[in-house]
């Protein structure tokens, strides 16, 4: 007995391990870089905060940069694939399958077709936020204006992570990639 | 917690990445409602069959914010600029971003 087909053993890879990490980590790395303030912290918790939150915001950017190469280059050929002249049953040609549907239409014109694009935004935000972190480390602590612009980037890249997140687990439910 | 440097770096490099990360986002903004409008920009972004235009429209976002940060980090790595205003034209891309790839924008040019 097959658990999984490859297609949605690397769709959960893409979506849960990927795209699920980098949304479960966001709180982890929130705190880290709301906390890092100069008037809370001893010189060795400082440095002990900034190694931690250098970790998260790699961990992070790594993930959204892995969740979008896996689902345009992975996951997506397979979901937009055009079915054989003739071919009547389309579960297995997402794409096609909602779009025949009025019903259903709406997931690809709207749901997919939002997901992949704002999914590319979290990359960019995070990779430019663990930047910040990484080459400025402890002096974060006493540069509020800096630190809350990168907050403000974060809470973007986790929004946009989690609006693609959201619209592809609901597309999936309509139609699996199977 | 005195002892937490004070030793001041330039932000020029952090201005850098913020910016790129805007410019990025509105690139694939553009690629995405261009693509609409021109069936030829939409021929040219079609990279990798299989996955289509999108591959096109992520690249051409990507090294727009690679090129983008590279050039930005090598003026601005020993200055301090002008954050707020960096970080204002950042939220404005984004914004441009977003609203450029929101489906029922883009689509009512087809």
């Amino acid at each position: 007995m097959t658990l999984f087909t490859v297609r949605e053993a690397w769709t959960l890879v893409h979506g849960i391990l990927f795209g699920g990490g980098f949304l479960l980590a966001f709180t982890g790395g929130l705190a880290l870089l709301y906390n890092l303030k100069a008037d809370l912290l001893t010189t060795a918790g400082a440095r002990r905060h900034v190694r931690w939150l250098k970790l998260a915001t790699l961990v992070m950017a790594a993930l959204a940069w892995l969740a979008v190469l896996s689902g345009t280059y992975i996951s997506y050929p397979w979901y937009r694939a055009t079915p054989p002249e003739g071919t009547t049953d389309l579960t297995p040609y997402p794409r096609a399958y909602l779009k025949a549907d009025p019903s259903l239409a709406f997931w690809h014109t709207f749901g997919m077709e939002w997901k992949e694009h704002i999914a590319w935004f979290a990359p960019l935000l995070a990779t430019a936020v663990a930047f910040v972190v990484w080459r400025y480390g402890e002096h974060l602590a006493r540069d509020n204006r800096l630190r809350r612009a990168l907050i403000v980037l974060f809470v973007l890249a986790f929004a946009a992570a989690g609006i693609a997140g959201l619209l592809g687990a609901l597309v999936t439910k309509a139609a699996p990639v199977l | 917690m005195a002892e937490i440097t004070r030793e001041r770096i330039p932000n020029g490099p952090a201005a850098a990445a913020i910016l790129s990360s805007g410019v990025g986002s509105a690139t694939i903004g553009l690629m995405t409602t261009g693509a609409v409008i021109s069936g030829g920009l939409n021929s040219a972004l079609n990279w990798w069959s299989p996955a289509g235009p999108l591959t096109g429209k992520t690249g051409v976002g990507v090294i727009a914010w690679l090129v983008t940060w590279i050039v930005l980090h090598i003026l601005w790595k020993d200055k301090d600029v002008p954050l707020v205003r960096v970080f204002v034209v950042t939220l404005v891309l984004l914004a441009l971003g977003l609203l450029l790839t929101f489906p029922p924008f883009f689509e009512a040019f087809e």
